[in-house]
Order: C-alpha cells, then sequence, then structure tokens
C-alpha cells in the first residue's frame, strides 16, 4: 500500500510530512524512558524481518498480491510508539533507496502504515486479548484479528487521502481499497500470529517486555 | 567444540538470520500488482504516479546485475541488513539517550 509521488496532492502529503515528523519526535521522547538492553536486538531484527517479509508478495484474488505491513507485529512486542519508530525506519529505507513509496508521500505513508496501523493494532490486540482467560488462545486470537484490521483501516486511510487529494472519488476508493485489504490482511493475521506463536514457543519473556 | 561466552548464539541471531533467509526467497514473491496499485488500475488513477526523483535499487533488483534472481536476492540481503543495523543503533541511541 506505498503510496507513490503523484498519487496524492501537495497539501495532502505536507499534512502526512507534519504529522510524522511531530508523531517520531514524540516517538523518541516516550520510547528513550522504556528502552531495555533485551529491547535493542528485538527492534533491529522486527526492522530486518518486517523489511524482508514486505518483499515477500504473496498473490490473492484476481491477480492481485499483497505483503505483510508489520505494524502489529511491532506495536505488540514493543508498544506503538516503538512500534511507529521501526515502521518509520523500514519506509524510509524502501522509499530513499528501493523506490518504493514516493517521498513527498513518506508522511502519507508513515501515518497509514505507522501510526494508524500501530496505534489500532496495539489496543485492538489488548482489548481482544484480555477477553480470554487462556492467555496463550488471547494473544493468538488478538493479535490475528488485531492484524487483520490494522491492514482494513490503513487502506481506508489511504482511500480517504486519495479522495481528499481528488485522485478518485471516496464512493469507488473506500469500498475498492477496504475490499481488497480485507483480503490481503488475512495474510497478515495468520503471519503475526504465527511469529508470535514463534516467540511464545521459544522466548515467551520477549512478550513481557510491554508490561514492564 | 568450546564456543566462547561471547560468540554465544543468542535469540536475534537466529531471528536475523531468519530474516536473511526470507530475503533469499524474494524472487518467488508474487509481481501481480498489490491492493493500490489493483485499485489504481482499476478506477484509473495509476497514471497519476509520477516516476521516482532519483533511483538507486529501483523495484528491488540491484542495478548491472544480469540475473534477476540474484539481484533481487542481493537487494534483499542488503535492505535487511541497512535495516538491521538502522534498528539495533536507534535503540541504542534511545538507550543511551534515556539513561542520560
Amino acid at each position: 500500500m506505498h503510496i507513490p509521488d503523484g498519487f496524492i496532492s501537495t497539501p495532502v502529503a505536507a499534512a502526512g510530512i507534519a504529522v510524522a515528523a511531530g508523531s517520531i519526535a514524540y516517538a523518541v521522547k516516550a520510547t528513550n524512558k522504556k528502552m531495555g538492553e533485551k529491547q535493542i536486538p528485538l527492534m533491529g531484527v522486527l526492522a530486518a524481518f518486517i523489511f524482508a517479509a514486505q518483499m515477500l508478495n504473496f498473490p490473492v484474488a484476481g491477480g492481485t498480491s499483497g505483503h505483510l505491513i508489520g505494524a502489529a507485529l511491532a506495536a505488540i512486542l514493543l508498544g506503538p510508539w516503538a512500534g511507529v519508530l521501526i515502521m518509520t525506519c523500514v519506509l524510509i529505507v524502501q522509499s530513499l533507496i528501493f523506490q518504493d513509496g514516493g517521498l513527498l508521500a513518506l508522511g502519507v505513508n508513515i501515518f497509514n502504515m505507522g501510526i494508524v496501523a500501530c496505534f489500532v493494532g496495539y489496543y485492538l490486540y489488548r482489548g481482544i486479548a484480555s477477553l480470554f482467560r487462556k492467555r496463550k488462545l488471547g494473544i493468538m486470537v488478538g493479535s490475528g484479528l488485531a492484524a487483520w484490521f490494522t491492514v482494513v483501516i490503513a487502506s481506508v486511510a489511504c482511500a480517504v487521502e486519495l479522495a481528499i487529494s481528488g485522485t478518485v472519488p471516496l464512493g469507488v476508493a473506500l469500498p475498492a481499497m477496504a475490499g481488497i485489504h480485507a483480503l490481503i490482511g488475512i495474510g497478515e493475521g495468520v503471519i503475526t500470529a504465527a511469529v508470535l506463536a514463534l516467540v511464545l514457543a521459544t522466548r515467551a519473556d520477549l512478550l513481557e517486555l510491554q508490561k514492564a | 567444540m568450546e564456543v566462547k561466552s561471547e560468540m554465544k548464539f543468542k535469540w536475534w541471531h537466529g531471528a536475523l538470520i531468519l530474516a536473511l533467509l526470507l530475503a533469499i526467497l524474494s524472487p518467488l514473491a508474487s509481481s501481480s500488482p498489490d491492493g493500490l496499485e489493483r485499485v489504481a488500475e482499476d478506477k484509473g488513477f495509476i497514471n497519476a504516479a509520477l516516476e521516482p526523483f532519483f533511483e538507486i535499487v529501483p523495484d528491488y533488483v540491484i542495478p548491472g546485475v544480469t540475473n534477476e534472481a540474484v539481484a533481487t536476492i542481493l537487494a534483499g540481503i542488503v535492505g535487511t541488513l541497512i535495516l538491521f543495523g538502522i534498528g539495533y543503533g536507534l535503540a541504542k541511541l534511545l538507550r543511551a539517550k534515556g539513561e542520560a
């Protein structure tokens, strides 16, 4: 869902850059107090894993593909603000080096796939997981559903930005974007829950970092 | 075989290897348009996209490498290592700042 330059208007792109810059500045303040020794390699491998996984487009219906965003995974493991920082790193490198996602559109892409996806994913996960008496089941169901929804909500944000930019009417963009991303999001949910299952089986303590 | 304590295999070494393995699988990725590109094609605004201002490694293919699968794998490995370095370095900086 990396928006290229040209899809969004200059005011929308500028607003995205302003919101992203403010959020990143706050994220630095919010995370530096909570950064422990264990989080250092975790931030490195999450950024690396999300970049690599984003290259692996999987086919969905009708000659379309999708790939992991990874925001829910990052936010569940490290909290929403650290998640925003990880997604920002990935999106900046993708835009600057790999020409995936426009330079002017970088702020809007950080907003959709970083800020919106991390916060919605994190709090939805916490909410759903808390409904389960069995902790492990709660983590699996909560992360899967929350990760699915992050893809849909990011695509809705993208549709609204395209509409405000005058690129395509909202009534056209919204159902099309939400519809295809409801399918792509299934992959996000499955991958996110599978990675967390692996973490639970090998280093369950990493899922406790958020509670400290 | 004796392993020195500072050389011990840590959990995140395994995680980084997993990420690099994913990068090596990258030529298997679907080349179909993604969700946004699909909608842009179907709804007729795909041509609104501007060419990038500059190109370094466009489309995750290292330029100058003739075998496209190899060029994609190299791009994946380079990107994965860059992001590990940035993520790790940023976290170290934040921790140092938090302790100060």
